[in-house]
């Protein structure tokens, strides 16, 4: 079992639900294969630093899971068959990474890590909701 | 003769101190850099979007080899143009 990250682009012509039912379908077939979702991160639409496939967009979407080492080309050969996917790549990550990506989650990693700022804005937030 | 008053370095004198270059990520105990923050890699590049070299960035071999890692996953991801004017 290895870990893996795969960031995938998106064509930005497909809708909201095109988006959600594509990934859902992804994620469907890494659990069918043995795999196992450890996280996933929309970034939504963003710029492109240059042109893929004459678009100057893409729909941002990061999934990181475990699973066996053949999962890797298998899911690679559904990417290339989908014509909605503009760029896509798998790396697979090492102990150092998947301790960052744990402490990006817990909000440890960025400007205000050092203060803990967005850790505590985020207890304050989730008590006013909870008094609310 | 009047050797005392016009003295003549053989070198051009240093102008202010010369600050020691150091290894951010040993510094600071960085372990992993990200390739999905192009923010953060815009550091190691010129203005041309070329990766800089050791020399100037100060990076230590190990980290100069993963800096290097990361802007070409973030440049084939899109995040970072390949060839560009005015990055900066």
């Amino acid at each position: 079992m290895n870990q893996y990250e795969t960031v995938i682009i998106f064509t930005p012509v497909l809708s909201d639900d095109d988006v959600k039912r594509t990934e859902e379908a992804y994620k469907d077939f890494l659990r069918s294969n043995g795999g196992e979702i450890v996280a996933e991160e929309h970034w939504g639409l963003k710029q492109l630093a240059y042109n893929i496939k004459k678009k100057s967009t893409g729909i941002y979407y990061v999934l990181e899971y475990k699973g066996p080492s053949d999962i890797t080309g298998k899911l690679d050969i559904q990417f290339n068959r989908d014509e909605n996917v503009l760029r896509f790549a798998t790396i697979r990550l090492d102990k150092y990474s998947i301790d960052y990506n744990e402490r990006k989650r817990r909000g440890e990693i960025g400007r205000n890590a050092k203060t803990g700022a967005h850790a505590a804005n985020k207890l304050n937030k989730e008590k006013e909701k909870a008094e609310a | 003769m009047a050797a005392g008053k016009n003295i003549r370095y053989l070198a051009a004198p240093k102008l202010g101190m010369m600050r020691k270059k150091y290894c951010r990520f040993k510094k600071s105990g960085i372990k992993y850099i990200d390739y999905k923050n192009p923010e953060f890699l815009l550091k190691f590049v010129n203005e041309q979007g070329k990766i800089l070299p050791r020399r100037l960035s100060g990076n230590s071999l190990k980290y100069q080899r993963k800096v290097a890692q990361a802007v070409k996953r973030s440049r084939q991801l899109a995040l970072l143009p390949y060839v560009t004017d005015l990055l900066k």
